[in-house]
């Protein structure tokens, strides 16, 4: 079958120092706390002036399928999304759509606060491509996937954010190009209602509608793609099924953390983030450093920190996410209320973790420090792994399977008379 | 499925020559249409006096003007009473200053929708100067009724009016084109662009009429495109003859202008996404 998207030795150089590469998405600014954007210190561009965001990228999309798009930070998928979308053009090489484009690189792309809900609709509606008639056939659809019927006529302004991402949502998941191009928009709003996008986004692919998806989110790009482009410093790394294209994204550069993993130039760092963070380790309850702990066990994060000016009040923040990209657990300063001395100069920094409640597997640990009021200075997303085994937790000798899920729970059982 | 012999979209390195896309334009023109409606909509959101502003802000620039120009400099004003003489030539110049202002700096202001979404650039700073017809039109209902007041014009000449509007239109798209592509490269022009619209008011015969200008420099100021249609705009409204020499000068120039920008504007467009 003849391919609906071709691409042929795309390319795109950036000219760095002019200007600095960063798309900050609703994605961002929804994501937790230690994970949002803050670009208020950047780092400084190397000396070298141009960059290749993509190189001689190949590849075929045929009629219909969904494909996943993945990749760091930085990799270049957000540049491939927006060359295919003709929002900038490519240095060399080339590309052909055989079919209307449709693409959604952010949700409100447009939205007026001082325009009601159905005004945002059709302004909307026509940035994104769609004809007026087009919206007015779907317009009742809209506002219910959305549930703001009551608040139709309320300029946004007024709207919770909940309210304006889901009409936002709703707008954009109603367009019906033959070519869907998504740029991780599938992770807003509550859990309910990114439900209800991943099924849109299903259907969407059902109805034989070809849909090109970039998305962090492993399990949403499990659940919906057939296929995956794997994208690392520009290049297509991988290319084909989803499982696999999965897995070998998590085991980019995860080192293992066995003894001390140097963080100063370490890949995962958010773009916008400064080097503060310099090394990690984990450690048992006995102090001795390792990669591999039991279930049940006491573990202990330790990292040396450089906080450059002087802060009054840090705040340091891990996250730990499953194999599959889903988050587990997090912790951090404020969490447990541990109001961290002013820091000075460099210094060492534990969180204790006293028991470790993790089904067996492989964790990734992502790291961020900051100021209060959402202030981050530095962000690693997924920087190193570590491995949980079957321990006796349970204290009776019984194996922690799959099946048991991801966090282990003691319970206690009682039986009384009725 | 069927997929169409030619790809519908086709991406290509940058080539030095470009057309400018009227398919794409036309396939477009619903959105110029909601961002038109949108800056409208917009505008007088919140304001006590609402589209009243569109006619306070030329009416207090033609009473300063009367007692400046008519009653102390004492201006000649070919006959018609001073405050319609500049009146008739305020609203043109209004809607023009404002939409230039408007549409030069509309790419920059938009920087959010051209980094997320494709559409012909265009749009953008046309849809600015189309959103300022609105505020003409009602400001021409003022005019109206101060002609019938006075007791002047009302003749077929009022015809041409419309036609009138659509070249200080063109004009205004041509200059907005231009400056709001600069804009995006060079952030001067949103300083130097106010105080050169400024100075051009002095070189339009707006305060003054043309015949106060030598003989000798009259090409000069037909050489300003404005001059041609502000003083169409009086001849329309005050029954008086046209200058039809000057008026096509001033359309020659408004068509080359537009053209000229038009190509500049597709020339740099698709690298706005990047240097915004």
């Amino acid at each position: 079958m003849r391919p609906i998207i071709k691409v042929e030795n795309l390319s795109k150089q950036y000219r760095i120092g002019a200007r600095q590469e960063s798309f900050p998405t609703l994605r961002d600014s929804i994501a937790n706390a230690f994970r949002a954007p803050l670009a208020k210190f950047r780092r400084n561009g190397e000396s070298a002036n141009t960059i290749w965001a993509l190189k001689d990228i190949n590849f075929e999309v045929a009629p219909g399928e969904v494909v996943g798009v993945i990749g760091r930070n930085g990799a270049g998928k957000s540049t491939l999304l927006k060359i295919l979308s003709r929002i900038t053009e490519p240095t060399s090489g080339r590309a052909d759509i055989y079919g209307r484009v449709g693409s959604l690189l952010e949700v409100g792309t447009g939205f007026h606060h001082e325009l009601s809900g159905r005004e945002n609709i059709y302004l909307n509606g026509a940035i994104l491509g769609m004809k007026r008639n087009e919206i007015g056939r779907r317009f009742d659809e809209i506002v219910s996937f959305a549930e703001i019927e009551n608040f139709i006529d309320t300029p946004v302004k007024h709207y919770s954010s909940g309210m304006y991402m889901r009409l936002a949502f709703a707008v954009a998941a109603h367009l019906e190009p033959e070519v869907l191009l998504v740029d991780e928009v599938l992770a807003v709003g509550d859990v309910g209602f990114q439900k209800k996008c991943l099924g849109k986004m299903r259907d969407v692919g059902r109805q034989g509608r070809t849909v090109l998806l970039v998305s962090h989110n492993m399990g949403a790009v499990l659940n919906l793609c057939e296929r995956v482009i794997l994208i690392t410093n520009g290049q297509v790394q991988y290319e084909g099924q989803t499982y696999e294209g999965v897995n070998s994204y998590h085991q980019l550069g995860y080192a293992m953390c066995e003894g001390e993993v140097d963080l100063s130039f370490h890949p995962a760092r958010r773009p916008e983030a400064l080097p503060l963070l310099k090394t990690i380790r984990l450690l048992d309850g006995s102090g001795a450093p390792k990669g591999r702990f039991m279930a049940g066990e006491k573990m202990m994060i330790e990292f040396t920190f450089d906080p450059v000016i002087h802060l009054a009040n840090p705040q340091f923040g891990v996250g730990v996410e499953d194999s599959q990209g889903s988050r587990i657990f997090a912790v951090a300063t404020y969490l447990a209320n541990s109001q961290l001395p002013p820091l000075r100069g460099p210094c060492k920094v534990t969180c204790h973790i006293e028991e470790l409640i993790l089904a067996p597997g492989r964790y990734i640990l992502s790291l961020s420090a900051g100021e209060p009021d959402n202030t981050l200075l530095d962000a690693l997303e997924c920087a190193v792994a570590f491995e949980v085994d079957h321990g006796n937790y349970f204290g009776n000798g019984s194996n922690v399977t799959a099946g048991l899920g991801k966090i282990l729970v003691r319970s206690r059982w009682e039986k009384t008379d009725l | 499925m069927n997929l169409p012999e030619r790809p519908l979209v086709s991406i290509r390195a940058g080539s030095k020559f470009a057309a400018v896309d009227l398919k794409s334009l036309w396939a477009y023109r619903e959105l110029l249409y909601f961002l038109t409606w949108r800056d409208v909509k917009v505008r007088y959101k919140q304001t006590v006096l609402g589209a009243a502003w569109a006619v306070i802000q030329p009416l207090f620039m033609v009473i300063i003007f009367s007692i400046f120009f008519g009653k102390l400099a004492r201006l000649p004003s070919d006959g018609i009473p001073y405050p319609l003489f500049a009146y008739a030539a305020v609203l043109p110049w209004t809607f023009f200053s404002n939409a230039v202002t408007k549409s030069g700096n509309s790419l920059v202001g938009s920087a959010n929708l051209i980094t997320k979404v494709y559409f012909p650039r265009m749009i953008i700073p046309a849809a600015a100067v189309a959103a300022g017809l609105i505020d003409l039109i009602i400001a021409f209902g003022i005019l109206i009724v101060l002609l019938i007041y006075y007791g002047v014009g009302m003749t077929w000449n009022l015809l041409m009016a419309p036609a009138l509007v659509v070249m200080t239109a063109l004009l205004a798209v041509a200059v907005g084109l231009w400056t709001s592509a600069l804009d995006v490269r060079y952030r001067d022009i949103r300083h130097a662009l106010p105080f050169a619209i400024q100075l051009t008011m002095f070189a339009t015969p707006i305060i003054y009429p043309v015949g106060l200008v030598p003989s000798r420099w009259r090409w000069a100021l037909n050489l300003n495109p404005l001059t041609g249609i502000i003083e169409g705009y009086r001849a329309a409204f005050f029954g008086r003859p046209f200058d039809w020499d000057a008026l096509a000068i001033s359309a020659a120039i408004t068509f080359a202008l537009l053209f000229y920008a038009a190509y500049r504007f597709t020339r740099v467009e698709r690298t706005f996404a990047d240097i915004v």
